[in-house]
């Protein structure tokens, strides 16, 4: 049919333009990272070479950065997955009364501009530090990105910690119970282990999210420097090949990263079939031949 | 400080409305369930939650915010003279905004902030034009294999960071960038155009950082359209277009309303994009903010304007809202 | 270690609503109890109460003597086998079943020891390292049975256990179940809505109606003696004839139906005018003309046919039909579909109880 033909060409021509439009900077920028003239190019391509990449290591204040915004990736996630899982908890027990008030305060800093979190976070703490005597310990930058970006990444662990929470069935925590445990002992031994994927889920997105902010970390750094932050004042002052170099080195990891999860995902699937098959093995077999108690005398 | 001590005070009355509340209700109505809070968690259990809980939604988020809404009704003062007889209440920062300096007109933040919001808008619509296409496609056409190819390729550069997302851009559309050369030497033009100058390098940036953002609530919605209903309306004999129009936008609603909520509100909020990729004469409002901040170190002049522009974006939130009939809780993915 | 239950009027409620009203009974030790009626009768809700899960908004829970107000369901000496089994996904076989002696610290050789034993006794003896997934629903039912088993309850309760099991699986855990309980010796409190199983399995039954308990007895009692129409009604096939009481004497009473005057037992004292019901099991109908008291005819709508006995079904007196039972070996001849039929019945053997709230439809 003509015009089946015609809307599948102008499909994949859209598509072609969108993937070019979505792709194309990042691929120009790539090529530029291996080009030698110091001002990115790529359409004339001199001579493949590493030195943007040797520079990028050797640029003190990116490393500076980069160790920080580890500490605060790993600050954030130590903060924002338990804060999260505590959140998640909450909300199926609060007060039915208080309910959409308090889904609306947690779920606030997803929708506000960073920018405002990051201000309100550092007004805000400076004057209680001072008053509270503790300026020393929590006026500092990394403190501050922590629980700046920490406002809006618990939200987002709470959303991902109680998709997984509503699905769990409420009668193996109190078979738990009748069993004998205690109320911790359930929360330990049977919920956690459960909400385990979405914990892990929720720990790399908190990683992930606080390493590329930029809105928040930008305020709430004060002094210090994240790898971000640096990034954004090199690119102010001109333009290198050497952040080109940067842009290669994280889309090379995301891509492994993809690939990694990839391959993890297709083993948990094989594991889940072959247990499926061996309970419908046990099923047929089951009915015709079920084996009697062991008798009277043993057990 | 005393008039700062409001902050505490609300949010404590608040809290204190409900617990009464609860327990009023409580002992009003004999029920034999076991639903005490800490009987159902333990001890410990129930102390970790509340300290959480409270430590987030009151010492990060809510404190905060009505920490910066109050101070930005105080006065620009040094450092010594706050707390003291000069820090009254005034709304001299609001008049600011509207008035400016001389009193006659603040006619460059105004400016500002309605470029601002337009673009904003125009960008939001730009994004849901571009992404509306490719999320019915992802939803209702591709095939399990493809969609997750085309999920990869959509994820993949959003892992790279904004900034560098910004910065390929301004490589690309900058005087001695790739497109001018390529358009130089087909012959097009004859001298380099000036993508950023013009703004150009800005819009394309900001639509290009929240595609994501408007494609992902879009294919959801969009997703969860039982395809039996387009089959049935291309069987009636629908146009494609009366399909769309009829059947597939009706239903994907809350996914429109979440896609374009994001996108104005990232998009209105904008650090990097106006910073980078805007022209000599762009005037980003929130660019007006970090300068207020990290420029002149006036933080209850910043404060209101940060005020003025999180009302801007509640606004917008509230009329998205009204406009598609969704309620909040749908909007979050 | 087995001990009593003891209900001193509990009634237990929820809001406005109340699903246990005024429940007194005692289980004894080591007997199996069965709590038997329709669904939302309030057997899981008393269930619950027992185990822990609920508190008595009145009267108390006693449990070997001890009244257990107050003390949640991890300290009660119960414990319960849930509908769906409730066995944790994430465990092994193993581990669900010593899960119990784990919360009690037990180490992990005594747990291995005790795992082992338990499997051999619901013949899993190797099935230990597996997940849960993996087991047929028989098997996972077993496993049920052993972790309950293993913390050593004093009382173990079961939440119709067998009813996502399909037919010959049943009637072989039916016989499973009844052994266990009398090897192991502890008091089983079972909750079902199948009569069957509850006659076939228990010592005692006590019947449930809308939160009230309307007898307490024997499978034999039960049947045989039912105390109210509902009782009658529920237990067994029974042919209920809707009537006004014309004649009462001590021990027997006449009822105006629409099939003329019936007569039959009272256990209830009932007076002229009251509305009552007189109840005839369909193995007790016999084809033919008896005394005029006790004779009635209708119209033959079905005859069925079941292997040991064949089913008459005549037009009753509302929707629903009487079913009148002849065991194969009767050496009678059965009327066709159609035809009128007369049935008798040995006065005797009817019971004539209260409407209650069994009212006609």
């Amino acid at each position: 049919m003509n015009s089946k033909f015609v809307m599948r060409a102008m499909i994949g021509f859209y598509l072609l333009v969108f993937f070019f439009y979505l792709f194309g900077p990042l691929v120009f920028m790539s090529i530029t990272a291996f080009n030698t003239p110091n001002y990115p190019t790529a359409y004339r391509f001199e001579q493949f070479t590493w030195k943007w990449f040797d520079a990028l290591f050797k640029d003190r204040d990116m490393m500076d950065g980069l160790v920080n915004s580890i500490i605060i990736g790993l600050g954030v996630v130590a903060l924002a997955v338990p804060i999260g899982l505590a959140a998640s908890v909450v909300m199926q027990q609060i007060y039915w009364r208080a309910r959409s008030l308090y889904y609306l305060v947690t779920v606030s800093p997803v929708l506000t501009p960073g920018v405002i979190i990051g201000i309100s976070t550092v007004i805000f703490w400076k004057d209680f530090s001072e008053a509270t005597g503790l300026k020393p310990y929590l006026y500092k930058g990394i403190v501050l990105a922590i629980i700046g970006q920490s406002s809006f990444i618990c939200a987002y662990c709470m959303l991902i910690i109680m998709a997984r929470l509503q699905r769990f069935d409420r009668s193996q925590e109190e078979a738990a119970l009748d069993l004998g445990a205690s109320y911790p002992q359930v929360f330990w031994h049977i919920l956690v282990p459960f909400l385990k994927p979405a914990l892990f889920s929720a720990a790399v997105i908190a990683f992930l999210s606080s390493f590329e902010n930029y809105n928040t970390t930008t305020f709430a750094i004060l002094a210090d420097k994240t790898l971000v932050t640096v990034l954004a004042g090199r690119v102010r002052q001109g333009t290198t090949p050497a952040l080109s170099a940067l842009a290669v080195i994280i889309i090379t990891i995301s891509l492994a990263g993809a690939v990694l999860y990839e391959f993890l995902k297709r083993r948990e699937e094989q594991k889940a079939k072959r247990a499926y098959e061996q309970a419908r093995l046990a099923e047929t077999v089951g009915v015709g031949g079920v084996p009697a108690l062991a008798p009277a005398g043993s057990g | 400080m005393n008039n700062r001590l409001i902050v505490f005070i609300i949010p404590a009355a608040i809290i204190a409305v409900f617990l009464l509340l609860s327990m009023v209700e409580k002992r009003a109505v004999a029920d034999s369930r076991r639903t005490g809070f800490l009987q159902r968690n333990g001890a410990a259990l129930s102390v970790f939650f509340v300290i959480a809980v409270g430590f987030w939604t009151l010492f990060m988020v809510t404190l905060p915010y009505l920490y910066m809404f109050q101070e930005s009704f105080h006065p620009t003062l040094w450092p010594k003279d706050r707390g003291g007889p000069k820090d009254m209440l005034t709304l001299e920062h609001y008049r600011f905004f509207l008035y400016g300096s001389d009193g006659r007109g603040n006619y460059t933040h105004l400016w500002a902030f309605f470029l601002t919001i337009l673009i904003s808008l125009l960008v939001t619509i730009a994004n849901f034009i571009l992404c509306y296409p490719i999320a019915y496609y992802m939803a209702q056409v591709a095939t399990a294999q493809k969609l997750r190819l085309l999920l990869l390729a959509l994820i993949v550069p959003y892992w790279v960071n904004e900034i560098l997302r910004a910065f390929a851009l301004r490589v690309l559309l900058a005087s001695k960038g790739v497109i001018n050369t390529v358009l130089m030497s087909l012959g097009l033009i004859d001298e380099p155009f000036d993508f950023l100058g013009a703004n150009i390098g800005l819009y394309v940036g900001l639509s290009y950082a929240y595609l994501l953002l408007m494609v992902f609530p879009l294919y959801n919605a969009i997703e969860s359209l039982d395809s039996n209903q387009i089959e049935a309306a291309r069987d009636l004999g629908a146009p494609w277009w009366r399909i769309h129009k009829d059947i597939v936008i009706p239903h994907a609603k809350p996914g429109i309303a979440s896609g374009c909520t994001m996108v104005f509100m990232l998009s209105a909020g904008a650090l990097a994009a106006p910073q980078f990729l805007g022209g000599p004469k762009t005037l980003w409002f929130t660019s007006i903010v970090y300068d207020f901040f990290f420029q002149s170190f006036n933080w209850a002049r910043g404060s209101a304007y940060a005020l003025i522009l999180l009302l801007a974006c509640i606004l917008f939130v509230m009329l998205m809202l009204r406009l598609f009939k969704v309620c909040l809780g749908e909007t979050i993915r | 270690m087995s001990a009593d239950v003891e209900l001193d009027r509990v009634t237990i409620r929820f809001g406005n609503f109340t699903a246990v009203k005024g429940a007194t009974l005692k289980i004894n030790n080591g007997e199996f109890f069965s709590f038997l009626g329709p669904s939302g009768c309030g057997k899981t809700t008393i269930l619950r109460t027992i185990s822990g899960f609920l508190e008595p908004s009145e009267g108390t829970v006693r449990i070997g003597g001890k009244n257990m107000v107050g003390i949640g369901p991890n300290k009660r000496p119960t414990a319960l086998i849930f509908q769906n089994l409730a066995l944790f996904p994430l465990m092994t076989v193993a581990e669900n079943i010593t899960y119990g002696l784990r919360v009690r610290g037990v180490s992990r050789d005594g747990r291995r020891r005790r795992a082992n034993e338990l499997l051999n006794l619901i013949a899993l003896p190797d099935q230990g390292g597996k997940l849960v997934s993996e087991l047929s629903g028989g098997q996972r039912q077993r496993v049920a049975i052993a972790r309950a088993l293993c913390v050593e309850p004093q009382v173990l309760l079961l939440d119709e256990p067998l009813s996502a099991l399909d037919l010959k699986l049943r009637q072989h855990m039916r016989n499973e179940l009844r052994s266990i309980q009398k090897r192991v010796g502890i008091t089983f409190i079972y909750i079902t809505h199948d009569q069957g199983e509850a006659l076939t399995m228990s010592d005692r039954i006590a019947v449930m109606n809308q939160g009230v308990i309307e007898q307490i007895g024997d499978g034999k009692t039960i049947y045989d003696r039912p105390e109210t129409a509902f009782v009658a009604s529920f237990v067994g096939e029974n042919n209920p004839f809707h009537g006004k009481v014309a004649r009462a004497s001590k021990s027997e009473v006449v009822l105006d139906t629409s099939f003329g005057p019936l007569r039959g037992r009272s256990i209830k004292a009932l007076s002229p005018g009251d509305r009552a019901i007189l109840f005839v099991r369909p193995e007790l109908l016999r084809l033919g003309n008896g005394t005029a008291d006790s004779s009635l005819q209708s119209t033959v709508l079905n005859v069925a046919f079941e292997g040991n006995a064949s089913h008459v079904f005549l037009k009753g007196a509302g929707s629903k039909d009487i079913t009148l039972t002849v065991d194969r070996f009767a050496g009678v001849s059965i009327p066709s579909q159609g035809e009128m039929a007369h049935i008798s019945y040995d006065p005797t053997m009817a019971l004539v109880l209260p409407e209650g709230d069994m009212a006609r439809e």
